[in-house]
């Protein structure tokens, strides 16, 4: 009982938990790890649904078939280059959005970060439509390094406005320098929209977000980034702990607080540009994921932040799965099916107890 | 007992002000900040009437609008100028007082109307509207019996009811009504961009014309609604707002110090909601007004919580202002003037974060 009250406890309850004795101890740990093992078997049944179901119904056993051995027919063309890119390009960018949002929110101590609020979206959006508007680039190899160029700048912006002054970001000045970013860089892409027929066509496409990928060497490009931004969100998880406790704390408990920023803004822009190149700014995963995380592991960031990740994969996949169910033969994109899914799971999870606050 | 409650009670270096039951702190920097405020909001609303392929000057403008001028400067005044300047004054100043009464009543600067969903709630209804008006034909001829105003209006005060209901249990915590806030925010910008990509590329067109907030052929039908909800929703906030230094503190205090925290919130919220969605249905979702003119006012009068009448002064001139380089700026092409807002607001917002540090430094 007082196990599954702790589930749900602000940081401050924790803290107080953390001198009683080590039984208890070993029993959260216990749990976390049985989540993670829970979670591990969540993605791995999200990626089969994801390869076995699709507009054209195969049958799991031809699927199964043309996985293993690929005879060049139609059903194995399908299930290869189409849905197994897909299945990865979900993992890898779901694992990357619920890791960024989980660091966002813990840097910016706001339950409401996502890559909207720090500049990074519309960053990456300025960038994708400019490419189209002046280079009349309009496929996804061509935009998709403006793209991850966009996201970074704006990232770096933010920051760098954040903590102007030598004394560091504190969380409320860099959400409100982050959208002031995002306003300055809403601003041209709107203009640049509505004077031009075509890039507001490539935009409103872009801009729902899917991960139907036509091009697998897309996962090659992007793959590189998206693993060294999950090792840097990772190896943050330390830092971001000893800020929880307040810059000052953290400082006297001799962490250098401007390079955990430094690692963790870095490791923000790396993902998020990657995850937007490819698959255009999906918007609920960053929001959601850390909080139902946080629902199973506290405010601890070690845990959150694979969890995060993990259940990032996870909720993109199945997300992605119903849109393909929903509409057949045509399909609704994974960013409009993550809202419509997700807000009423969110919403109804902020209302059925407290949350952890940050 | 009494005679302690009588005893005048100094505000150390202030002198409080007392007239009935009501009392307040004079303090001069705040009254400065709002005659600068106004001053500025004036001269941009007289520029506004002024400026154009039609010139006048702010004197002529000022003559015409005391019954001189011959019949062109009234037409020009009257007929096309004025009513669109007033439309911006309104709906900046319902933007600036809605985010003011959020942002402190959530204790959150990013809980402004734009990030709780009551203009992503108005614009879903709005594009919904364009997108199928002209080929669904039971919804386009509603869209045309009521008006696209009136649909942005029922969505925006749908969404904010729904926010509302949502966060409701046994009473309404802050911190989970910004949360089911960003909930219904995703959910109806994703229907927004989702709609967008259904719709014929001309009707997308349209509509993110209105998504980004547009004055272009604003008249006094306009105006009307927005200043009665403006002339109502006003003085109910600032009696609300009595209680808004006690909702600072968390809720048992709060409930401690005698007031009743869900009325007044529930009070100041609805009248945040109605005035955001009146502020949509008129010009459509302005962007960054309600974020930007609170926080705007509160760095600059160095306040503890943002001000609400001098957001919603800021919010006013901040409209104007960005009206004015719509029109006059960019040649004979017109920018929608949610983007000159954005223009206008976001480099100051970020000069005074920037500012702030300088003088904690020193």
């Amino acid at each position: 009982m007082s196990r599954s009250g702790t589930v749900g406890s602000p940081p401050g309850t924790e803290r107080e938990a953390a001198p009683e004795p080590a039984p208890r101890l070993g029993a959260r740990r216990r749990r976390r790890l049985l989540g993670l093992a829970v979670l591990f078997g969540v993605l791995v049944v999200s990626c089969l649904l994801s390869v076995a179901i699709g507009a054209k119904s195969i049958p799991l056993g031809d699927v199964w078939t043309s996985l293993v051995a690929p005879a060049g027919s139609e059903n194995s063309l399908i299930v290869w280059d189409l849905r197994l890119p897909r299945t990865v390009v979900g993992v890898l960018v779901g694992a990357a959005l619920g890791l960024a949002g989980a660091l966002m929110q813990g840097h910016t101590r706001n339950p409401i970060a996502d890559p909207g609020i720090l500049g990074i979206t519309q960053g990456a959006a300025l960038a994708v439509v400019l490419a189209v508007y002046s280079f009349g680039i309009s496929s996804l190899y061509g935009y998709i390094w403006f793209g991850f160029a966009g996201a970074l700048l704006g990232a770096l912006a933010v920051f760098a406005i954040g903590s102007m002054g030598g004394a560091g970001a504190t969380p409320v000045t860099l959400a409100l320098a982050g959208m002031a970013i995002s306003a300055l860089l809403q601003a041209p892409t709107s203009a640049l929209v509505l004077s031009d027929q075509e890039s507001l066509d490539t935009y409103r496409f872009w801009k729902v977000g899917s991960i139907a990928v036509t091009d697998p060497g897309v996962i090659w490009q992007v793959l590189p980034f998206v693993v060294a931004g999950l090792v840097l969100g990772l190896a943050n998880a330390s830092g971001l702990n000893a800020l929880a406790l307040g810059e000052d704390v953290a400082r006297g408990l001799g962490h250098r607080v401007q390079w955990t920023r430094r690692l963790g803004v870095l490791a923000i822009a790396v993902l998020v540009g990657a995850s937007a190149a490819v698959c255009g700014p999906i918007s609920f995963v960053g929001l959601v994921v850390p909080h139902i995380a946080r629902y199973f592991t506290g405010a601890d960031h070690r845990w959150l932040l694979p969890f995060s990740a993990l259940l990032g994969s996870s909720l993109v996949l199945l997300a992605d799965v119903v849109g393909r169910m929903v509409a057949r033969p045509a399909e609704v994109q994974v960013g409009v099916m993550l809202a419509m899914v997700g807000a009423p799971f969110f919403i109804a999870l902020v209302r059925r107890r407290k949350l952890v606050r940050l | 007992m009494t005679r302690v409650l009588d005893a005048p009670q100094q505000v150390p270096g202030r002198s409080p002000l007392r007239l009935g039951r009501v009392s307040g702190v004079f303090r001069v920097r705040p009254m400065l900040v709002l005659l600068g405020g106004l001053v500025v909001l004036l001269g941009g609303v007289l520029l506004d009437i002024g400026l154009g392929e039609y010139q006048l000057s702010p004197g002529q403008v000022l003559v015409t609008l005391f019954g001189g001028g011959d019949y062109a400067d009234q037409y020009v005044v009257f007929g096309l100028r004025m009513p669109r300047a007033l439309t911006a004054v309104l709906v900046g100043a319902a933007l600036g007082l809605a985010g003011a009464i959020t942002q402190a009543v959530a204790r959150n600067p990013l809980a402004s109307p734009d990030m709780l969903g009551i203009t992503s709630g108005a614009g879903a209804a709005a594009v919904l509207v364009i997108v199928f008006g002209g080929t669904a034909g039971a919804l386009g001829g509603l869209a045309e019996a009521v008006g696209l105003p009136v649909v942005a209006l029922v969505g925006g005060l749908l969404a904010g009811f729904a926010i509302y209901g949502l966060a409701y249990r046994g009473g309404v915590d802050s911190y989970r009504i910004v949360l089911v806030g960003v909930g219904i925010t995703a959910l109806a910008g994703n229907a927004i961009y989702w709609l967008l990509t259904v719709g014929d590329v001309n009707d997308a067109g349209r509509a993110m014309v209105w998504l980004t907030g547009s004055l272009n052929a604003r008249g006094w039908d306009h105006v009307v609604p927005t200043a009665i909800a403006l002339a109502v929703l006003l003085p109910m906030t600032l009696v609300g707002a009595h209680s808004l230094g006690a909702l600072q503190f968390d809720d048992d205090t709060v409930r401690g110090i005698g007031v009743r925290v869900n009325l007044a919130r529930g009070v100041l919220l609805l009248a945040a909601v109605v005035l955001a969605s009146i502020a949509t249905a008129a010009a459509g979702p302005v962007q960054f007004v309600a974020l930007a003119a609170p926080q705007i006012a509160l760095r600059l009068s160095r306040s503890s919580r943002p001000p609400l009448v001098a957001s919603l002064v800021f919010g006013g001139a901040l409209v104007v202002a960005a009206d004015l380089l719509s029109r006059t700026a960019f040649g004979a092409a017109e920018m929608p003037v949610g983007i000159v807002t954005a223009i206008l607001g976001a480099p100051y917002l970020i000069y005074l974060l920037i500012r702030r540090y300088r003088e904690d430094r020193a």
